[in-house]
């Protein structure tokens, strides 16, 4: 009991901060979408799910999610495989992978628009090529508008997984590979079976942070397709600033937020050991 | 310890009251008059002329044809002007002279601006047209406002495509089966490319192209005929439209941009984002009013007016900066520097530049049309004036781009539009009649 005070004193700033910066601002989200002029209310969620927008931002951010993790984390495990080896220049070429990093994705967004944006770089390229030219960011082209977000996403993101597996894989013990390399093991077999468990925690992280940040994304697809290719969070700041329904936007944000959880939980609860 | 840690706690509180000071200082009196003209001026605040280039050019015209009074001219967010306006009054502390928006802004606020009927009345020789006054009395009796300026939205046509004009067809009084039949001759002689452009991106004003022209040309209505059988008409022709508009139009935010490179030939788009498009060459350029339909000739006025809230300081100096606006050498200034067209009778002088002359004439030939329908940027929707032109917004993706039959649609988004408005209670505004409360039939 004597340690209860210290202890309590010591946690209370987190305590505080938590409080203060999200268990309030969720309370009052909570209370902003379910709560109207004249008492509760689901007027604002229904208004959400009538709205077309909606259901198309919901599919296409479990579209973006499903398509691009998977190969997200492949190119990051091939990257930090390759870095592994040492190879010559390895300083400059992890400066070079991590510079997206230092991009803001709104900016990200405008490079790869002046790629596929009609008059852009990859039209000129394929025109002067003699090969016709084609409209990737059309609404009426919504594979290769989905395909841009894509490899837009991936160029930008892809970099903060492979820092984190990087740093994961600093953390594995030579030992054991070296071990399993004298036993035979092939490159293939060493990587599945000695490297890859050990960078599971790593990899717990990196999914679970990339998940929810790819349930936020929004500024590259904003900055590529404008409203065609609508994602949840962008359909938020559409709400908010454009059409200033501050409920609906705190509606689709709970989704979000539940869609975040369900997604943390379930991954922690797939890779426990 | 103890009393270390009563410093350090009572250092940090103190660090947190520095840190807090200029937080809570900057409360105390929020300066809205950012341009303080000091005592005996004359503070103008207005939501117009956002872009700092506009503004700027805005205070260099007070500046040299405004020389008795002195006037501060305050530029303010639309949201920032409607909650300054309305807590400087009704607090009765009110900082700022007199107040210029355009009329649904203003709408809102009749309670709160003076009668300025006796103002209106020494403004005989300015020209007034009937329905501008009109407007400026707010759905009341007395004058709350003087007209300040207005502007449109009309087709802007590169020569170049007249030749594929139908045989037949007025390029100044088209219809819209005529311009339909001019997009597809013009696609079908282009490669199969189309000419004629909308602005339908995230920024662009195609909501207002629903409800200020063909709604109105199709149906005489924007709200009350929302689902009509015309409205459905409209919308299936639309479509046919649509078919013949460039792709490109869903990431327009404004036509001047894809009108200069040559994307599109034929542009309809408010006319201060149309300028640019001859700034160049205007000789290859014409503008043109909005077609007709059925009804008439449907067209949105973009209507700016200044008026005087209650209790403000300097009234009298106010009334004459009024005065001083509609001279025929500020209207004509703000004509040729920001393109916003008079709102009197001043004669358009033949040295304007080449894009602003184009435009002033199709605003003129617009607005005097024998079959014009005048319609208004709703009036009174406040904050939810986004949310109402989502409406139509939606109506043209569900219907134009994922091709969603039109009943349904328009039922659908009917329900939600009367959803907005059941709240609002609000009259309708022109071309609606101004009934009880506004909502689609």
């Amino acid at each position: 009991m004597r340690q209860t005070r210290p202890a309590l004193l010591l946690i209370a700033p987190s305590i505080i901060f938590m409080a203060a910066l999200f268990l309030w601002p969720l309370i009052a989200g909570v209370t902003q979408a379910f709560h109207g002029p004249d008492g509760p209310t689901t007027q604002y969620v229904r208004r959400m799910a009538d709205d077309p927008y909606f259901w198309e931002a919901l599919r296409n951010t479990a579209l973006l999610i499903v398509v691009l993790i998977p190969l997200q984390f492949a190119l990051a495990i091939v990257m930090a495989l390759l870095m592994r080896e040492r190879p010559r220049f390895a300083g400059l070429h992890f400066y070079i992978w991590v510079v997206p990093l230092a991009i803001s994705d709104l900016a990200a967004g405008l490079v790869w628009l002046s790629i596929f944006t009609d008059r852009g770089y990859l039209n000129s390229v394929l025109d002067g090529l003699g090969i016709p030219t084609y409209s990737w960011l059309s609404f009426e082209h919504p594979q290769t508008m989905f395909l841009a977000v894509v490899v837009a996403e991936l160029w930008r993101a892809t970099s903060l997984v492979f820092v984190i597996v990087i740093a994961g894989l600093q953390g594995v013990p030579r030992d054991y590979d070296e071990a399993a390399s004298v036993f035979g093991a092939t490159y293939w077999q060493r990587v599945r079976h000695v490297i890859l468990p050990q960078l599971r925690p790593s990899l717990q992280v990196a999914l679970i942070l990339r998940t929810i940040l790819a349930l936020e994304a929004f500024a590259v697809a904003q900055a590529l397709t404008g409203r065609n290719f609508p994602l949840l969070v962008g359909e938020t700041y559409q709400w908010y600033y454009q059409l200033q329904n501050p409920n609906v936007a705190t509606a689709i944000a709970l989704v979000v937020l539940a869609l975040s959880i369900v997604a943390a939980v379930g991954y922690l609860r797939l890779m426990r050991p | 310890m103890t009393d270390i840690r009563l410093n350090r706690r009572a250092l940090l509180s103190l660090g947190a009251g520095v840190a807090a000071a200029p937080l809570l200082g900057a409360c105390g009196g929020v300066s809205t008059s950012g341009a303080d003209g000091g005592k005996g001026s004359v503070t103008l605040m207005s939501n117009q002329f956002s872009p700092v280039e506009e503004k700027q050019r805005f205070e260099k015209i007070l500046q040299q044809r405004i020389t008795a009074e002195k006037v501060a001219f305050n530029q303010v967010e639309t949201g920032v002007f409607a909650s300054t306006l309305q807590t400087q009054v009704d607090a009765g502390k009110v900082q700022v002279s007199a107040v210029g928006a355009l009329h649904g802004d203003l709408a809102q606020h009749a309670e709160r601006l003076i009668d300025l009927d006796d103002v209106l009345a020494g403004l005989g020789d300015r020209g007034f047209a009937k329905e501008l006054t009109d407007l400026a009395k707010l759905g009341g009796t007395t004058t709350k406002y003087i007209p300040w300026m207005q502007a449109s939205y009309v087709l802007a046509v590169n020569k170049k495509a007249l030749q594929w004009l139908p045989s037949g067809a007025d390029v100044q009084k088209l219809t819209y089966d005529q311009l339909l039949a001019w997009a597809t001759a013009g696609a079908k002689a282009n490669g199969g490319k189309p000419i004629f452009g909308i602005p339908a991106g995230v920024k662009g004003l195609y909501h207002r192209f629903f409800q200020g022209f063909l709604l109105p040309s199709f149906t005489g209505g924007q709200i009350t005929t929302f689902r009509s059988a015309e409205a459905v008409t409209a919308w299936e022709y639309m479509v046919q439209l649509w078919a013949q508009t460039a792709r490109g139009s869903t990431n327009y935010d404004n036509l001047q941009d894809p009108l200069q490179r040559g994307e599109v030939l034929i542009g309809f788009d408010h006319v201060a984002r149309l300028v640019g498009a001859p700034a160049d060459k205007p000789d290859d350029w014409i503008m043109v009013p909005a077609p007709s339909g059925p009804k008439g000739l449907g067209y949105m006025l973009v209507l700016a007016g200044i008026g005087i809230p209650k209790g403000a300081p300097e009234t009298d100096k106010a009334k004459d900066v009024l005065k001083a606006l509609t001279t025929p050498e500020v209207q004509l200034d703000v004509l040729r520097q920001n393109a916003f067209f008079p709102v009197t009778n001043a004669p358009i002088p033949t040295d304007l530049p080449g894009a602003v002359a184009l435009a002033a004439a199709a605003i003129k030939a617009q607005r005097e049309a024998p079959n014009a329908i005048l319609s208004l940027p709703p009036v009174g929707l406040g904050a939810r004036d986004g949310e109402v032109g989502q409406i139509f917004k939606n109506c043209f993706k569900e219907i134009c781009l994922d091709g969603k039959p039109v009943r349904q649609v328009l039922d659908a988004q009917a329900t939600e539009l009367n959803k907005i408005l059941d709240e609002l209670k609000i009259p309708c505004w022109q071309p609606d009649p101004a009934g009880a409360n506004c909502r689609a039939a």
